[in-house]
């Protein structure tokens, strides 16, 4: 009688009890509008937000660029929502394109070896975690040069202190673990070790941290641009906000509106995702 | 315990020296030269040279360390660059406004939160918990940005029950902390909730809580007896850490409201280049953290009495 193996490891239950999931395959296709925006935006092929589309404060018509009404300037809302989307959505998965390899790598090695390497780690996550996140990003921004890629370099400098921590925690329990030893007497070295037989088992708190850090980078570049330290050539939904607030109380409502919107949907899927990865992957909570 | 404490003040010390290093190189290079942001574009190289000597900018980057330790040392970070004012008062002013702003929230909120997320985590499973939830994810996805506005511009400016902006000292003050105080309420409910509701029932699942059920308690005896107790580890980290940064103050808070806090002191800084007024500020916090940072370790063990400080 042959007995049929099936494939039960993490990764494919938790895809299964992903795609089982309705409600969160309709926020994954959110999020994958979203970047098919912005890949769009990085080719140069979506409209232009600086081009007149009509009258000054027009409100919201029925053709493609005046649904969501225009702005002072008389440029179509929708094309700079778009155009904000696109560096949102870059600064996003740049940042976390940082954050995650960083807080991997200085995780394991500082879990894996212990140590002087590891105190050394544990000294520069407290220093960087003294000076205000604010202040640091804004320092490194600054000294960068203002823009999306040192906004990015500035908030992954600085973020991959969390995820080092938890890494270098589940490194400490698994290194000890008798998998482990059975691979080392079998020769394997410590690399191998490090990122073949224990990155496995737990890369799915950097996945878990990955959505999250998408999320915060896309707020905080909204915050930061909106405090005039961030994106400077207008393409941001910070900018947009810092000029439909003033707008707001002369009766003006359409452009706050259409860029709250367009961040509330990415963000709100965003956290339904991040909420379902962590139940999916987190393996206490396998049922 | 002695001993512990000791060590960790003595720890202390190379942390501070880092961050002091740290923020001394990155801050050298911030924002406007401020020179030139006090003598405008069309200053002499004279006068430049001269203000530069003033402040001790022309000197090595070596001399200039050491004399940013001294400040740190002796807690007396200079006059700013712009005003020329003492920082020292300028701090006090500022952290009276911004902890005026925010502890009372800080402390409403932790009171609220935990006895609302408890009452969720009682509840767990049922319409409640699911409303409740769904509910915290929608609050979180606004950006606090839009909460500024949006309350700024319904209470204050529609429905005229606060003033829009502005503050006065003293006890007039508070109906212009009033809105902000209550926004920070607000948006401050649903991650801490979400945080708090988690710890809870991660605690419902240890072996102690199907002990407590075996021996016949009740489920509430079990909650706020025994794992309210043993969730507190959890919340008094993320509550003690943050005390530091509560000096910072909610600076987009005080940049919307224009209260005359620290936050507000940070940003402009930053805008005219005002070298002094960072690196004091930086180094307030980054001693503040450390020194709350040994604080919640002692709390550990107070509260939990199998952790040994060693």
């Amino acid at each position: 009688m042959t007995t049929q193996v099936k494939n039960n490891s993490l990764g494919r239950r938790a895809w299964r009890k992903l795609v089982s999931q309705k409600f969160t395959m309709v926020c994954f296709t959110v999020i994958g509008i979203y970047l098919f925006i912005a890949v769009l935006g990085a080719l140069g092929v979506l409209p232009d937000h600086r081009i007149e589309v009509g009258e000054s404060y027009t409100r919201p018509m029925l053709n493609v660029a005046g649904i969501l009404g225009t702005d002072f300037f008389g440029y179509s809302v929708l094309y700079k929502i778009l155009a904000g989307t696109k560096t949102a959505m870059a600064i996003g998965f740049l940042t976390t394109a940082i954050v995650i390899p960083l807080g991997v790598i200085i995780g394991a090695i500082a879990g894996y070896y212990g140590g002087w390497i590891d105190d050394l780690v544990v000294f520069l996550c407290t220093v960087v975690n003294s000076v205000p996140y604010i202040l640091m990003v804004i320092a490194i921004a600054y000294l960068l040069g203002k823009g999306l890629e040192s906004m990015c370099v500035a908030m992954g400098v600085v973020g991959w202190v969390p995820l080092s921590r938890l890494i270098r925690a589940e490194f400490m329990k698994h290194k000890e673990r008798e998998y482990v030893l059975a691979s080392r007497l079998l020769g394997a070295n410590d690399f191998l070790l490090i990122f073949k037989h224990i990155l496995p088992n737990v890369f799915h708190l950097a996945i878990i941290t990955a959505s999250l850090t998408v999320l915060s980078a896309i707020k905080s570049e909204v915050i930061l641009t909106y405090l005039g330290v961030g994106i400077t050539d207008g393409s941001s939904w910070g900018s947009m906000i810092q000029a439909a607030e003033k707008e707001l109380v002369t009766g003006v409502w359409w452009p706050l509106m259409g860029v709250v919107m367009a961040m509330f949907l990415i963000i709100y899927a965003l956290n339904v995702a991040g909420d379902a990865l962590r139940d999916a992957l987190d393996p206490k909570l396998v049922d | 315990m002695f001993a512990y404490i000791i060590r960790r003040v003595l720890y202390m010390i190379p942390t501070i020296f880092a961050v002091a290093l740290l923020v001394f190189l990155l801050f050298h290079e911030v924002g406007e030269d401020p020179v030139r942001v006090a003598l405008g574009p069309h200053a002499s190289p004279e006068k430049i040279a001269a203000l530069e000597a003033k402040w001790g900018l022309d000197q090595p980057l070596t001399v200039q360390f050491g004399g940013f330790l001294r400040e740190i040392v002796t807690m007396d970070f200079g006059r700013s660059y712009v005003t020329d004012e003492k920082l020292s008062g300028l701090f006090k002013e500022g952290a009276w406004v911004s902890l005026s702003l925010t502890a009372p929230p800080f402390i409403l909120g932790l009171l609220l939160n935990v006895a609302l997320s408890l009452l969720i985590a009682f509840y767990r499973g049922s319409w409640f918990d699911k409303l409740s939830t769904a509910l915290f994810i929608i609050s979180m996805s606004i950006s606090y940005l839009v909460y500024i506005i949006g309350f700024q511009y319904l209470f204050a400016f529609q429905l005229d029950w606060f003033p829009i902006n502005g503050y006065s000292w003293g006890v007039a003050s508070v109906p212009y902390l009033m809105l902000p105080i209550l926004i920070m309420l607000f948006v401050r409910a649903g991650p801490e909730i979400r945080l708090y509701r988690t710890v809870f029932l991660d605690e419902t699942s240890e072996d102690y809580v199907r002990t407590a059920r075996a021996k016949g308690l009740s489920e509430n005896k079990i909650l706020f007896k025994h794992i309210l107790k043993n969730a507190m580890i959890p919340i008094l980290t993320n509550t003690v850490t943050a005390i530091p940064f509560l000096v910072l103050g909610a600076f987009l808070m005080e940049r919307f409201f224009s209260l005359p806090g620290v936050g507000d002191l940070m940003i402009t800084a930053i805008n005219t280049g005002d070298f002094p007024v960072l690196k004091g500020l930086c180094m307030f916090i980054a001693i503040g953290y450390s020194v709350f940072m040994l604080l919640t370790d002692i709390l550990y063990a107070y509260v939990d009495p199998r952790v040994k400080l060693g």
